[in-house]
């Protein structure tokens, strides 16, 4: 029997405005799990894309402030110009640290931070994206015995983020963008109700 | 394998580790936030080829030249100069002209890492007129960073991106006025230098040092746990004058702090807050 899953981390890069907005408008309204996502975005990214995305997702939107506890049933997104880590007790940390693959936000530190934390109870996401970064994070994601799910290449709008990040793990599932909201739904819905 | 009682043996060996460190070296880590704290540790590991967080603790204990090492793991801390142009433009425009009615001012940059903001600081208060009757206090725990700092010199691939930043902070003159180039470095004028004094400054263990106009401790606390977070702004409220001026970074705020009834927002976006409450 599998664990059930607590946490969904999105990570998405050149074209990732569009692909989050068509993942989270997919997300059930009473997905129990929370959905953390990293979007490479120049520094001025704004409250607007928020509030976009509010408008097209069932589940709240907003973003991740630092020492905020992190609850089942909200999307995060994290704020530019930071990493975002994850505390055991389940709350958010900013970090200003020197970028990691070009970027701050980076996909892989939230991915092994997140790791650590929730192990097996965790799914991984890679999107479309013009570069390598969230590929290291993937395979610890796995290495915890959380599950990888990367959307086709051949459907992103851009496709090196995800092909890396195949080439890079050994994947549980692969799919295009339009599924992979319906396939986060059946797992959480599947396996995650009787939990915390 | 029992996931939850894995994280807790690493939550252990974290502040197992911490309390060597303070016992040992005297630098208190142990109110550091713990995800950070399990960032830098592991890259430490890495580095040192330690295969647990026990390993590296023992080398640590054992051999100063490890310790060094995790010291400078667990103090890196990178800024620019005017990072967040935004903040400079509000202290340019409502801040400062404040500032000026005072016959001196004291401003205390805690956790000054490289220097980066205290020369924006410096650079902004000879704009405004207000430099020659400032005194900075530049503070930082590192020795290393506090050289750096005091030096002044960064690196020439920067200046593209820190003139962006000086013209978007509403910056009077050209850039290039404050800096001389050599090879592959820029070195500050001196006179930006003047009104600075750097000192050593640890925000975990130590306390007030003087009655200040403004203090700016910007991504500095994220790396702190809630504790540790509240004791600092109360060293901060303490440090403060009435009406005194406290800085944070752009995405820090007050919001679950245990002392933000001493402060009031000027500006929720910048984080900008004066000190209105009394002890």
């Amino acid at each position: 029997m599998h664990s059930s899953y607590q946490a969904i981390v999105v990570g998405t890069s050149a074209g990732g405005f569009n692909a989050s907005q068509a993942l989270l408008s997919g997300l059930a309204a009473d997905l129990n799990a929370a959905v953390i996502v990293v979007q490479h975005l120049p520094k001025q990214a704004n409250d607007s894309m928020i509030s976009l995305l509010n408008e097209v997702s069932q589940l709240p939107v907003k973003e991740a402030e630092e020492k905020e506890p992190i609850r089942p049933g909200i999307v995060y997104l994290c704020p530019p110009d930071y990493h975002l880590l994850i505390e055991a007790d389940r709350t958010f940390a900013l970090s200003a640290d020197p970028k990691v693959n070009y970027s701050r936000p980076s996909i892989d530190v939230l991915f092994e931070s997140a790791a650590e934390v929730y192990r097996a109870r965790l799914v991984g996401v890679v999107l479309t994206g013009a570069n390598a970064d969230g590929s290291a994070g993937l395979k610890i994601i796995k290495q915890y015995g959380g599950l990888a799910i990367v959307q086709d290449p051949g459907d992103a709008a851009y496709p090196e983020m995800p092909q890396a990040a195949l080439d890079a793990v050994e994947v549980d599932t692969i799919l295009p963008l339009a599924k992979i909201a319906g396939k986060l739904n059946s797992l959480i819905v599947a396996t995650g109700k009787d939990h915390e | 394998m029992d996931d939850t009682q894995d994280l807790q043996n690493v939550q252990i060996e974290l502040a197992m580790l911490a309390e060597t460190v303070f016992r040992k070296y005297g630098y208190d880590f142990r109110d550091y936030s713990e995800a950070h704290l399990r960032r830098r540790i592991k890259h430490a590991m890495q580095k040192l080829n330690a295969p647990s967080i026990s390993a590296l603790q023992h080398e640590i204990l054992y051999d100063k030249a490890c310790f060094d090492l995790v010291l400078k793991e667990l103090s890196i801390n990178v800024t620019e100069m005017f990072r967040d142009p935004s903040f400079y433009r509000l202290l340019r425009e409502e801040i400062i002209p404040t500032l000026k009615t005072y016959p001196f001012v004291k401003i205390w940059h805690a956790g000054c890492a490289s220097g980066e903001e205290v020369y924006s600081m410096a650079i902004l208060l000879k704009e405004e007129g207000l430099y020659d009757k400032a005194q900075i206090y530049a503070t930082d725990f590192n020795a290393r960073v506090l050289q750096q700092a005091k030096e002044a010199i960064f690196p020439i691939e920067l200046i593209k991106e820190y003139t962006a930043n000086y013209i978007a902070a509403g910056g009077r003159q050209d850039f290039s006025d404050y800096y001389t180039a050599a090879y592959d470095s820029i070195i500050l004028s001196k006179s930006l230098r003047e009104r600075i004094v750097f000192s050593d400054h640890n925000l975990a263990t130590d306390t007030v040092f003087g009655e200040m106009h403004m203090v700016i401790c910007r991504n500095v606390m994220i790396y702190f746990n809630q504790e540790l977070q509240d004791r600092v702004v109360k060293l901060f409220a303490d440090s403060l004058c009435y009406r005194g001026i406290l800085c944070l970074g752009s995405k820090e705020s007050l919001k679950f702090n245990a002392n933000a009834a001493l402060f009031e927002a000027i500006s929720e976006t910048e984080k900008v807050y004066k000190k209105t409450g009394r002890q």
